[in-house]
């Protein structure tokens, strides 16, 4: 019996150190590999980082209102923030490589999964940074052309066009990274249709003076010249 | 049409040749018409739009400028025409010489002066209209051209020889005119462009955007050549290029007094789109320069034949209330926009501006210029979109406007050019605060 008992506990150590003498070469590729992708990453963080300021890509973000948006919320410059996201993608997907190495059922599936999704994480941001910009952009243009026309409530004009750029860019994003797609596609729907709804009515009833103000000034000449005398002219 | 002597079309043709590349967007008919009229002295350039109602007698002007001060040059009228839907070419191509010399003289000339006309477009296209005008005067080997524009409904034959006697007798190569104006008009020029092109690159040039000028033949080559024409942006604006190109090329420029410069009806809208063609350019002009006007301080006369300035002084009626609810809502609009651009200091400045009664509103020169140069520089770093920049100084020009009137409301000529003197003095008083700036 006691025979039996030393035998089987010897059989199983001696396997468990065969596993483990099978799998020890494994988990130092996973360290090697986790080092060489922690070296590599580190490189393409530094290489990202001179190219971003080269670039002078925090002046884009700060265009963009991108920066405004990283400082409220206690975030690095979005440079670094970028330069940093490069990092840890690249270290984390060459862990993976190393895990997949381990050769551990189910988990190359994840891995494959998570290889899959990175252009889509990619194109999102890509994305949401240039949809940020171009809401920017066209809200600016907005509010000068607004207060330049003696436009009331230029600023709010402005916001509604950055409101309706983003929820269109969000809505683009998260279609792009596969998350709540058929209710983010209903939500802008609705949205956008809820806002061009107001616009409408607020023009055709509240603006309804302004609108006729407006058309008469475009198209009745005798407004033009009663204009002629309000300002000096430039040139 | 008389032709000219046949080595004179040689010569043309030769032009023609080299130049093809330069002058390619030159229709053929345009090309064949220029060849027929050969070599020549002066060319007059007529950008037309629609003008059928006064270029008859505006025509009749130039050519009885020409036939009395130029009798023995050889000449041609080149029109070029937006698209113009009233007969304006034809008025002008039938404006014949031997109508001109029976009609304005009633003498006969030993001599020809051919017109000719190009459509180069649907619409007003004033770059495209002026690098035609330049192509036309290269081609035709012109030692002197002048543009005038037909909006000036007041010419005088007396405006040819003194747009063009500098260039073709005295060796100038950029004349720019002066006016009598209303103390009230062109006061984004008086009170923007000229004090700034003067401290900037220190000559007193009274008007840097000129419809009507005289240019040499060295002049418009070598602008022609050198414009990116091909920019839009660049080639709207290319009469203020033109006399920058002169201001820092190291042309000799001169100015003519022309008399009173007709009021122009222009709407509130338009101040947008004049920042952009002025002030605009002038910014852009500072990239490429910078190596020149950094180095000069203070500024000389130009030689001008006539008086620098005049000023009218009739009555004008000018909503005042409305420009300061522009600035005073531009400013208040605008905040996140002026926080790239302005300096704190100067922003709050002009926030205190902003909030103080009509009675007391005072927009200052000092503060007037540092807004100026903080927004050139903004403009050199790009801090936001450079055409946003150029708008969101638009409210604030009016500010400055409103200060302007309300200075100038009871004053004299001598008042005006005493005000208008002054600012230019702040803004040399001021360049070396745009100097630390833009470092």
């Amino acid at each position: 019996m006691r025979e039996i008992i030393v035998s089987e506990l010897t059989r199983a150590i001696q396997e468990l150190a065969r596993d483990f003498a099978r799998f020890l070469p494994r988990l130092i590729v996973l360290v090697i590999i986790a080092f060489a992708g922690w070296l590599v990453a580190y490189l393409l963080k530094q290489v990202v980082r001179s190219i971003l300021r080269l670039i002078k890509f925090d002046k884009l973000s700060e265009n963009a209102g991108a920066s405004q948006l990283l400082s409220k919320a206690a975030l690095p410059s979005a440079t670094e923030l970028l330069s940093r996201l490069v990092f840890w993608v690249a270290w984390l997907g060459f862990i993976l490589l190393g895990v997949s190495a381990l050769g551990i059922f189910g988990l190359q599936d994840q891995i494959a999964r998570f290889f899959d999704f990175l252009p889509r994480l990619f194109t999102a941001l890509f994305i949401i940074f240039f949809g940020l910009l171009a809401a920017s952009f066209f809200s600016r243009a907005t509010l000068l052309g607004a207060v330049n026309a003696g436009f009331p409530s230029a600023r709010l004009l402005s916001m509604a066009i950055r409101v309706i750029i983003m929820v269109f860019v969000l809505s683009m994003a998260f279609e792009e990274l596969g998350i709540a797609e058929q209710t983010m596609l209903v939500a802008f729907g609705i949205a956008f249709g809820a806002i061009m709804l107001g616009l409408a009515i607020a023009f055709g009833t509240g603006g309804k003076d302004l609108a006729r103000r407006f058309l008469e000034k475009r198209f009745v000449r005798g407004n033009k010249e009663e204009e002629n005398e309000d300002e000096p002219s430039p040139l | 049409m008389p032709k000219e002597v046949s080595s004179a079309e040689h010569t043309t043709a030769v032009r023609t040749d080299i130049k093809l590349t330069e002058e390619s967007f030159l229709t053929d008919d345009f090309v064949r018409q220029l060849m027929s009229v050969g070599e020549i002295d002066i060319l007059i350039g007529l950008p037309t739009h629609n003008n059928a109602k006064t270029i008859s007698a505006f025509v009749a002007a130039v050519q009885d400028g020409i036939l009395r001060w130029f009798p023995r040059e050889r000449a041609a009228i080149i029109n070029v025409d937006g698209g113009s839907r009233d007969g304006t070419p034809e008025l002008v191509l039938n404006a014949a010489i031997d109508d001109a010399g029976g009609r304005i003289f009633n003498r006969q000339t030993l001599r020809t002066l051919p017109s000719i006309s190009a459509k180069y477009g649907n619409s007003v296209e004033r770059g495209t209209a002026f690098r035609t005008i330049l192509a036309a005067a290269d081609l035709l080997g012109a030692k002197a051209g002048v543009v005038i524009s037909p909006e000036s409904t007041n010419i005088k034959p007396e405006w040819l020889p003194a747009l063009l006697s500098p260039i073709y007798k005295e060796g100038c190569d950029l004349v720019l005119p002066t006016y009598a104006r209303h103390r009230f008009d062109g006061l984004l020029i008086s009170n923007l462009l000229y004090p700034m092109t003067r401290a900037l690159y220190g000559l007193r040039i009274r008007e840097p955007y000129a419809s009507e000028f005289g240019f040499s033949g060295r002049l418009g080559s070598q602008f022609l050549a050198q414009n990116s024409w091909n920019d839009e942006a660049e080639r709207a604006a290319s009469e203020v290029r033109f006399s920058t190109a002169a201001l820092t090329g190291g042309f000799r420029i001169s100015q003519s007094f022309l008399g009173i410069k007709p009021h122009l009806e222009r709407r509130a809208a338009d101040l947008v789109p004049a920042l952009r063609q002025t002030i605009g350019v002038l910014f852009s002009a500072m990239e490429s320069t910078s190596s020149l006007w950094t180095s000069k301080s203070g500024s000389e006369p130009v030689p001008t034949s006539g008086a620098t300035q005049q000023f009218v002084l009739d009555p004008v009626r000018i909503n005042r209330k409305r420009l300061g609810e522009m600035f005073r809502s531009g400013v208040a609009e605008l905040q996140s926009v002026f926080q790239s651009i302005l300096s704190p200091d100067t922003l709050a400045e002009l926030q205190r501006v902003a909030r103080s009664e009509s009675d007391d509103f005072d927009y200052s020169a000092e503060l007037w210029v540092r807004t100026v140069y903080e927004f050139a520089v903004a403009h050199h770093k790009a801090v936001i979109s450079r055409d946003h920049i150029i708008q969101a100084l638009a409210p604030l020009f009016r500010g400055r406007v409103l200060t302007f009137l309300i200075e100038n409301r009871n004053g004299s000529a001598e008042d005006v050019e005493s005000s208008v003197e002054n600012l230019c003095l702040e803004f040399e008083r001021l360049k070396p605060h745009l100097l630390e700036l833009w470092k």
